[in-house]
């Protein structure tokens, strides 16, 4: 009983061991990077940029419970104006880039070499 | 703070000229604004305030604002063409002002949140800028290759910073250094500082992360790739450098070994990669490339040297780099073509031209009495005091190999003729920046301790 409500005061995530967290996220962000290197279209090459911006979200977040401190919270918001606005211009680039070629295949982009 | 202050309100008095019409007042007033805000940058200096516990105007961060703005007041004679050109002027000035801005909150700030805005504010208009060819796919091509490696590596930036705080609690970089000189580092600890190397040196453009440079350079226009090889890459070397003095110098025994790695690998990959190029734009990049490995041996001394000789290479580098970039612009534009060829006869048919850009290349190649022989001359020195004779001894064979194919556009300037010989008229303002940067050339290499003694 004694066990039970000391489990309810305590934070929802604080529940869970803070390593499984670090698994969780170095996962979701390892599936990012991979994305980036292997995926050939340009959508889901940004799809996978936003996941490994999450995943350092997630971490940020649980890291920041478990240390009681709210640095790591108010940072994370920071990440998502930033991933927001590079999304906006990264859009507007494959707007272009798609009016040219009309693709969104980056095999495309491969024209600068030497 | 006097300098991003006014630099932010430039940016947004930029905006405005578009809606209450001084599109023409808009080229000088930012010139007097740089000019002004120079000024005012060098009063913060021996102040060392900090504000916030978020920025820190230390000697170090007034030293390296001050060539940032000097350098762009330079970028901004140069690139007036760029400006003229388009319809949309005034978002291409806020873009670079703004850019401008998160550099100087690059080489100011004390906090890990500061560190990660100042880099995304200077790259997200940058991403714009070198795709700001619609039409052209090479320029889309190169912003949008610009786009993915930053974000990529602002991923690997922040993953650091997120393991780091879970190992020390705090993102202040005083906080953290002092975390782990209190015994605190922990395996999550190294795996963030590893992280982190690996996102600055991509920002840097350090071997092995490199690849991306030579493209993005290649396909942005002319004026926004010196932009890019001067002031970004000058901001991210103090960002760097401040970030490893500060912050990780306690834990230098894992990381040394790796810049050191890395270090030798950029200098023979960007030169060696340099000599096989016909285009000059793209030589100019690799040879970019190779100079963040010569000012990596800065960061690997990490001495007492190490800050002055950094901002030294830094001024002298990206003088250099603009006299080039301007040179090639005009050759480029005249012979419709950046190839090493389209130099040929420069010195028959346009003898100053021929003249400003050998004394850039022999700056950029180090030869003597030019600013770039003294900044590798310290540059070597701090590296070889530190104890890293062997990685000068590379870096003096790979300044070498430099030597070659800064000399290929040299002797086809002078000793080749060319087929159908243009003369290039040259604008009253750049000859007048020509000058200065010719002069500044030779002035910094007869008194670099006017330099070097800064920090």
């Amino acid at each position: 009983m004694e066990r039970v409500r000391e489990r309810l005061n305590m934070n929802a995530i604080q529940v869970i061991p803070v390593n499984w967290y670090l698994l969780l996220s170095a996962v979701l962000f390892t599936i990012g990077v991979l994305g980036v290197l292997f995926r050939r279209n340009a959508i889901i090459i940004f799809m996978s940029v936003e996941l490994m911006l999450n995943a350092v979200n997630l971490l940020l977040v649980a890291f920041s419970t478990y240390l009681s401190d709210s640095a790591g919270q108010v940072f994370v918001f920071f990440i998502m104006a930033v991933a927001a606005a590079e999304v906006a211009v990264g859009l507007a680039i494959l707007m272009s880039v798609y009016r040219n070629t009309m693709s969104t295949d980056i095999n495309i982009l491969s024209k600068l070499k030497g | 703070m006097k300098a991003l202050i006014l630099l932010s309100s430039l940016g947004v008095i930029a905006l405005l000229a578009e809606i209450f019409s001084f599109k023409k007042l808009l080229y000088p007033l930012v010139i007097i604004g740089l000019i002004t805000t120079f000024i005012f940058n060098a009063f913060d200096w021996g102040t060392d305030r900090i504000y916030f516990n978020m920025m820190r105007y230390d000697d170090f961060a007034v030293a390296f604002s001050s060539v940032l703005i000097g350098v762009s007041f330079l970028w901004f004679i140069m690139a007036d063409g760029f400006f003229k050109e388009e319809s949309n002027m005034t978002d291409y000035f806020a873009l670079v002002i703004f850019s401008l801005a998160g550099a100087v909150i690059m080489v100011s700030y004390s906090n890990m949140a500061m560190l990660f805005l100042g880099i995304e504010i200077l790259s997200i208009p940058m991403y714009v800028l070198a795709g700001s060819k619609k039409d052209d796919v090479l320029s889309n091509e190169a912003g949008f290759k610009y786009l993915i490696m930053g974000a990529f590596a602002s991923g690997f930036l922040l993953f650091g910073i997120a393991l780091i705080y879970g190992a020390t609690g705090s993102f202040d970089i005083v906080e953290i250094a002092q975390t782990v000189a209190a015994g605190a580092a922990s395996s999550i600890f190294y795996a963030g500082l590893l992280l982190m190397l690996v996102g600055m040196a991509f920002k840097v453009s350090a071997a092995p992360f490199h690849f991306w440079a030579p493209d993005v350079y290649q396909g942005a226009p002319t004026p926004v790739t010196a932009y890019m090889a001067t002031i970004v890459k000058t901001a991210a070397f103090a960002a760097f450098l401040r970030l490893f003095y500060t912050c990780f110098q306690g834990s230098a025994a894992t990381w040394t070994s790796i810049v050191v790695v890395m270090a030798g690998l950029t200098m023979l990959a960007g030169n060696i990669t340099a000599v096989l190029q016909t285009s000059a734009k793209r030589m100019l990049a690799y040879s970019s490339v190779a100079h963040a490995g010569y000012m990596l041996l800065g960061l690997v001394a990490l001495n007492q040297y190490s800050q002055g000789s950094i901002l030294m290479y830094t001024l002298a580098y990206s003088v250099g780099s603009i006299t080039s970039f301007g040179v090639l612009g005009y050759v480029a534009k005249a012979k419709g073509g950046d190839a090493v060829d389209s130099f040929n006869g420069l010195a028959k048919t346009n003898p100053f031209l021929a003249f400003v850009m050998t004394v850039a290349l022999l700056s950029l190649a180090g030869i003597p009495p030019t600013a770039g022989f003294f900044a590798k001359y310290y540059i070597f020195t701090a590296a070889f005091q530190a104890g890293h004779a062997w990685l000068v001894l590379v870096a003096i064979l790979a300044s070498l190999i430099g030597v070659y194919y800064y000399f290929r556009i040299i002797i086809a300037m002078y000793f080749k003729h060319s087929n159908h010989e243009v003369t290039i008229e040259v604008s009253a303002n750049h000859k007048l920046l020509f000058v200065i940067t010719v002069l500044l050339t030779i002035a910094l290499g007869l008194m670099p301790d006017f330099v070097i003694g800064l920090l």
